[in-house]
C-alpha cells in the first residue's frame, strides 16, 4: 500500500498534474457555484477537454472539479438559500441562517474546513478498507435500501422549528406526493403528469429546490415587512470575517469527525449516496446535540447552542462533511466494482471507460497507476481547494452586503438561468415560478420548506426500492425481517420513531 | 454558455451565421457541395447520457478527421425526447444543418403515446452504431445458458427474476420477454424487478436479490472480462467480431435479434441535395480512423443503415415492438 501511495504521489506531484489540479479546482467551483450546474454537468462538460491526456492526468483534472463543483454548490446554498445539487440542501438548513445573521465569512470558512477534512478523512478510510467495503456495499439489497430511507425521513421531527410537528410532518407528506409525479419506474405508468409531456419524467429536484428556498426566498426579502435592512455597519465588518473560535474548533472537531465516517460508510451504498449522508448526518447531530432549548442563546459566541435551523455552526459542519466524505466514498463501488454508485460517478465511469480502463476488481493490479493517482489525486484536489478558496472567501462573502434591492434581482437571474440551463425547457421556469408563489404563502404561514424537500428527495427511491422489495419477496412483508441486516435497520428504525415517546414515558414515571 | 451551446443565444448566432454561410456558398459557385459545411446536433438531453456521448463522439470525429470544420451542440430535454421532436419539426426551415441523436427508446416512446410523433415526421438520415443486449448472471451462478433459464422458469417463474436498468416496459424488460416468448412462456408471468438505471441493476445481480440481469451489452461486457458476472446470451444475429467469445441467443435456439440502434435524424421537408449532403457526411464520417476510435472506446457496435434502408429497419422494429408490448399489455 505504502509504494501505491508512493506510485500516486510521484503521478500527481508534477507540475503539470498540479497545474490540471489547480485548474480543475478552480473551474470547478465556478460551474458549482452556479445553481443547477452540479458536479455531473461540469464533469460532463470537462471530459471531451481530457481526451488529449494520459488517464492519470485526465482523472486528476476532473477529481479537481468535482470537488470544486461540490464546493462551489455550498457556496451557492449558503449565501443565497440556492441548493443547486441534492447534496447541498441539508447545507442550507443552517448555512443560510448563518450567512443571513451576518456570518456568512465563518459559515463558508466552516464549510470549507469541514469538506476539507470530510474529503481527507474519507480519503484515507478509502485506501485502507477499499477491497472490504465493497463486500459491505453488496450486502445491502433493496430491502435496507428501503429501511435506509425510511430512517433518513424520521429525521422530519429534526427540522420541525418550534415543536410545529404536524406543520413539518404536512409538508414531509406534500413532498412525498410530488415525489410520485411522472412514470413510476415499477409498472412504467405514468402519474399525475395531466397528458403533459413535460411531467413524464417527473418534478425535477432543482425546480423544486429553486423555487422553495431561493426564489422564494427573494420574494419573501421584496415583500415589506419584517426584514427591514438587512445589514448595519457592523455586520457588514463582520460578515466577512471568517475567524473560527478555538473553542467553536473544539466542540466542531467531533462532530466533524463522526459525520466523515456515517458519511463515507453511506457513500460505499451505491443506491444511496450523498443526499441521504448529509441528511442522516445532519439529523444525528441534531439528536446528539446536548440540549436544543436555549432558544435564548443570541450572543455571537455561542453559534455552538443556538437552536438547530437557526445557524447552528454544528448544523453546517455535519452535512458538509458527511457529502464530501460520501463522494469520496462512492468512489469504492465505481473503483473496486466498476458500479456507479450516484450520477456523478457514472460520468466518471464513462471518463475512465473512454481512457480505456475499465474500473473492477483488477483495477488494482492492471493499472496501478491510475488507481492510486485516482486516489492521491483526491486529497490532493482537497488540499487545493482549501488553499485556492481560503482566501477568495472573505470577496465571496462580500456578495450579501450588497443592498436588498440588488440581491434580489440576482438571485432570481441566477436561479432562473440554473433552471433553464440544465433542460432548456421554459416549462421548468413557469413551474419553479408557481411553487415558488405557493412556498412563499405556505413560508408566511410558518410552513417549514425543508420537510418538503427530504420527502420529495426520498420518496422516490423510498418507493422503488419498497416495491423492488415487495417484488422480490412475492408480495409478503417477510423482508423486514428475513436477513440479519435488514432486521438491524428495521429495529434502529423502529426505536428511533419511538424514541421521543418513549422518553416521555420515562420522564412521567420519574416523576 | 458557449459550454452548453444552446439557448437563445445560439439561435441568433445561428441566425446569423446561417446569412454569411448562405452568402458563402451561394457566391461562389466553386464550392463542390459534397459536404456538410457544419453540423448542428441537436441532443435531446442533458449532458452525461447515452444520446450526449454519441453526439459528442461523432462530432470529435468529424472535426478530428477533417470533414466539418464547425461543428456544434444543443442540449434539450423533456419529455422523453418529444421536446426535441417537436422544436426541430417547428422549426425546421431554421434547422437546415441540424442533425438529431436518437435511438430505440425513441420507437418505444412514440408506440407508448409519450410524444405525439415518430420517426415518420422526421426525415431518418442514417444510423451509426447499435448497442446489442444480453443477459448475464454471477459468475458463481449455476445457469449455464439461456434454455437453463427457460427451464427454471417452466418449473417456477419466481426462481428466476431478472434485473433491468430501466423501468418495465422498455428496452431491458421487453428484449427478455421476446426472448421468453419464443420458448412459449408468457412474458407476463415472469417477474421483471427494474432498476434506476443499468449501474444499479447490476449491483442488484451482484448483491444476489435478482438471478438474471437483462442490460446493453456495451454496460455488461468489461464487468464480465474481469470475471464479476457472465454474459450467456447476445441479442446479435451472429458473433461479434469485438467479443467472438459471447454466444448467441439464436444458436442457442431462440432466434430473437434485437439492435438498439441510434442514428441521425434531420428536420422534415429537407431539399434532395440537402439530404445527400447529410448522408454523405455520416457515411464518411462512421469510415473514419477518428470514429473508429470513438467507437472501440465506447464499445458500441458498427451499425450502418441509411436513408430508405434506415427507414424500413424503424418501421420493421415498430412492428416487433408494437406487438410485444401488446401482448406484454403495455399498448392496447
Amino acid at each position: 500500500m505504502i509504494e501505491g501511495l508512493l506510485i500516486g504521489l510521484n503521478t500527481v506531484l508534477v507540475p503539470e498534474n498540479l497545474l490540471l489540479v489547480l485548474s480543475g479546482c478552480a473551474i470547478g467551483t465556478l460551474i458549482g457555484m452556479l445553481p443547477g450546474l452540479g458536479p455531473i454537468s461540469a464533469i460532463a462538460l470537462m471530459i471531451p477537454v481530457t481526451y488529449g491526456f494520459d488517464p492519470a492526468s485526465g482523472m486528476i483534472l476532473l477529481a479537481g472539479v468535482y470537488y470544486g463543483a461540490i464546493f462551489g454548490g455550498s457556496t451557492s446554498s449558503i449565501l443565497i438559500n440556492a441548493p443547486g445539487v441534492a447534496g447541498t440542501v441539508a447545507t442550507a438548513f443552517d448555512g443560510y441562517p448563518l450567512a443571513r445573521s451576518g456570518f456568512a465569512g465563518k459559515a463558508l470558512a466552516i464549510a470549507a474546513y469541514s469538506s476539507f477534512v470530510g474529503g481527507t478523512l474519507a480519503a484515507l478510510f478509502l485506501v485502507l478498507s477499499a477491497p472490504w467495503l465493497s463486500d459491505i456495499a453488496l450486502g445491502f439489497q433493496s430491502a435496507d435500501y428501503f429501511l435506509l430511507m425510511l430512517l433518513g425521513l424520521t429525521l422530519v421531527s429534526a427540522f420541525a422549528s418550534r415543536g410545529e410537528y404536524l406543520k413539518a410532518l404536512v409538508m414531509t407528506c406534500l413532498g412525498l406526493m410530488l415525489a410520485t409525479v411522472g412514470t413510476d419506474l415499477t409498472a412504467g405508468v405514468q402519474r399525475f403528469t395531466f397528458g403533459r409531456s413535460d411531467l413524464i419524467d417527473g418534478i425535477s429536484f432543482l425546480v423544486l429546490a429553486m423555487g422553495t428556498f431561493a426564489l422564494s426566498e427573494a420574494i419573501m426579502m421584496a415583500l415589506p415587512g419584517k426584514n427591514a435592512d438587512m445589514f448595519d455597519l457592523q455586520s457588514r465588518l463582520r460578515t466577512t470575517n471568517m475567524a473560527v473560535s478555538r473553542c467553536e474548533a473544539a466542540e466542531l472537531a467531533p462532530v466533524v469527525g463522526r459525520s466523515s465516517v456515517l458519511g463515507f460508510l453511506i457513500g460505499t451504498l451505491p443506491g444511496a449516496g450523498a443526499t441521504i449522508a448529509s441528511f442522516l448526518a445532519y439529523g444525528a447531530e441534531r439528536r446528539l446535540a446536548p440540549s436544543s432549548h436555549h432558544n435564548t442563546a443570541s450572543s455571537e459566541s455561542d453559534l455552538v447552542n443556538k437552536p438547530f435551523g437557526e445557524g447552528n455552526i454544528r448544523g453546517l459542519a455535519a452535512p458538509e462533511s458527511a457529502n464530501n466524505a460520501a463522494c469520496t466514498g462512492s468512489f469504492v463501488p465505481l473503483l473496486t466494482l466498476g458500479i456507479p454508485g450516484s450520477g456523478t460517478t457514472a460520468v466518471l465511469l464513462g471518463a475512465l471507460i473512454a481512457y480505456g480502463i475499465q474500473p473492477g476488481p483488477r483495477l488494482f493490479i492492471d493499472e496501478p497507476e491510475v488507481f492510486w493517482a485516482v486516489i492521491v489525486s483526491m486529497y490532493v484536489g482537497n488540499v487545493f481547494l482549501l488553499v485556492l478558496n481560503l482566501p477568495l472567501i472573505p470577496w465571496i462573502a462580500r456578495l450579501l452586503t450588497i443592498p436588498r434591492n440588488y440581491l434580489v434581482p440576482i438571485i432570481v437571474f441566477f436561479s432562473t438561468m440554473g433552471v433553464y440551463l440544465v433542460s432548456f425547457n421554459t416549462f421548468d421556469i413557469q413551474l419553479m415560478v408557481i411553487i415558488a408563489c405557493i412556498a412563499v404563502f405556505l413560508r408566511k404561514l410558518n410552513f417549514p420548506m425543508a420537510p418538503l424537500l427530504l420527502g420529495f428527495i426520498l420518496g422516490g427511491m423510498l418507493e422503488d426500492n419498497l416495491r423492488r422489495a415487495m417484488t422480490l419477496s412475492d408480495g409478503s412483508w417477510s423482508f423486514l425481517w428475513d436477513r440479519p441486516l435488514t432486521m438491524s435497520l428495521t429495529v434502529i428504525t423502529v426505536a428511533v420513531l419511538t424514541s421521543p415517546l418513549m422518553r416521555l414515558l420515562w420522564q412521567r414515571i420519574r416523576t | 454558455m458557449e459550454m452548453c451551446g444552446g439557448g437563445p443565444f445560439w439561435n441568433g448566432l445561428h441566425r446569423l451565421m446561417l446569412a454569411v454561410l448562405t452568402v458563402l456558398i451561394v457566391l461562389p459557385p466553386l464550392a463542390q457541395a459534397d459536404l456538410l459545411a457544419r453540423v448542428h446536433f441537436l441532443i435531446p438531453a442533458g449532458p452525461g447520457g447515452g444520446w450526449d456521448g454519441t453526439a459528442r463522439g461523432t462530432g470529435e470525429a468529424l472535426l478530428k478527421s477533417g470533414l466539418v470544420a464547425d461543428v456544434s451542440f444543443e442540449n434539450l430535454s423533456g419529455g422523453g425526447g418529444g421536446r426535441a421532436i417537436a422544436k426541430l419539426i417547428e422549426t425546421a426551415d431554421r434547422q437546415p444543418f441540424t442533425l438529431m441523436i436518437s435511438s430505440t427508446p425513441m420507437v418505444v416512446r412514440s408506440l407508448q403515446g409519450i410524444f405525439p410523433q415518430s420517426f415518420r415526421d422526421l426525415e431518418p438520415i442514417a444510423s451509426v452504431i447499435a448497442d446489442y443486449g444480453c443477459f448475464a448472471v454471477r459468475s458463481d451462478s449455476d445457469i449455464r445458458d439461456f434454455s437453463d433459464v427457460v427451464e427454471r422458469i417452466r418449473e417456477n417463474p419466481r426462481s428466476v427474476k431478472v434485473a433491468g436498468g430501466s423501468v418495465k416496459g422498455s428496452t431491458d424488460h421487453f428484449v427478455f420477454a421476446k426472448a421468453v416468448a419464443h420458448a412459449n412462456i408468457n412474458p407476463r408471468r415472469t417477474v421483471y424487478v427494474a432498476y434506476d438505471g443499468g449501474g444499479k441493476a447490476m449491483a442488484g445481480l451482484l448483491t444476489g436479490e435478482t438471478q438474471l440481469l437483462s442490460t446493453g451489452l456495451s454496460e455488461a461486457i468489461d464487468m464480465a472480462r474481469q470475471g464479476e458476472i457472465r454474459i450467456i446470451a447476445i441479442t446479435a444475429s451472429e458473433r461479434l467480431q469485438d467479443a467472438p467469445e459471447l454466444p448467441t441467443l439464436t444458436e442457442q435456439g431462440f432466434p430473437v435479434e434485437f439492435a438498439n440502434w441510434r442514428g441521425f435524424f434531420a428536420a422534415p421537408g429537407l431539399s434532395p441535395d440537402r439530404y445527400r449532403d447529410m448522408r454523405d457526411t455520416l457515411r464518411d464520417v462512421v469510415s473514419t480512423e477518428a470514429f473508429e476510435k470513438v467507437r472501440v472506446r465506447n464499445q458500441w457496435t458498427r451499425l450502418y443503415h441509411e436513408g430508405p434502408e434506415f427507414t424500413a429497419f424503424l418501421v420493421e422494429q415498430e412492428r416487433d415492438i408494437g406487438k410485444l408490448m401488446r401482448d406484454l399489455g403495455f399498448l392496447r
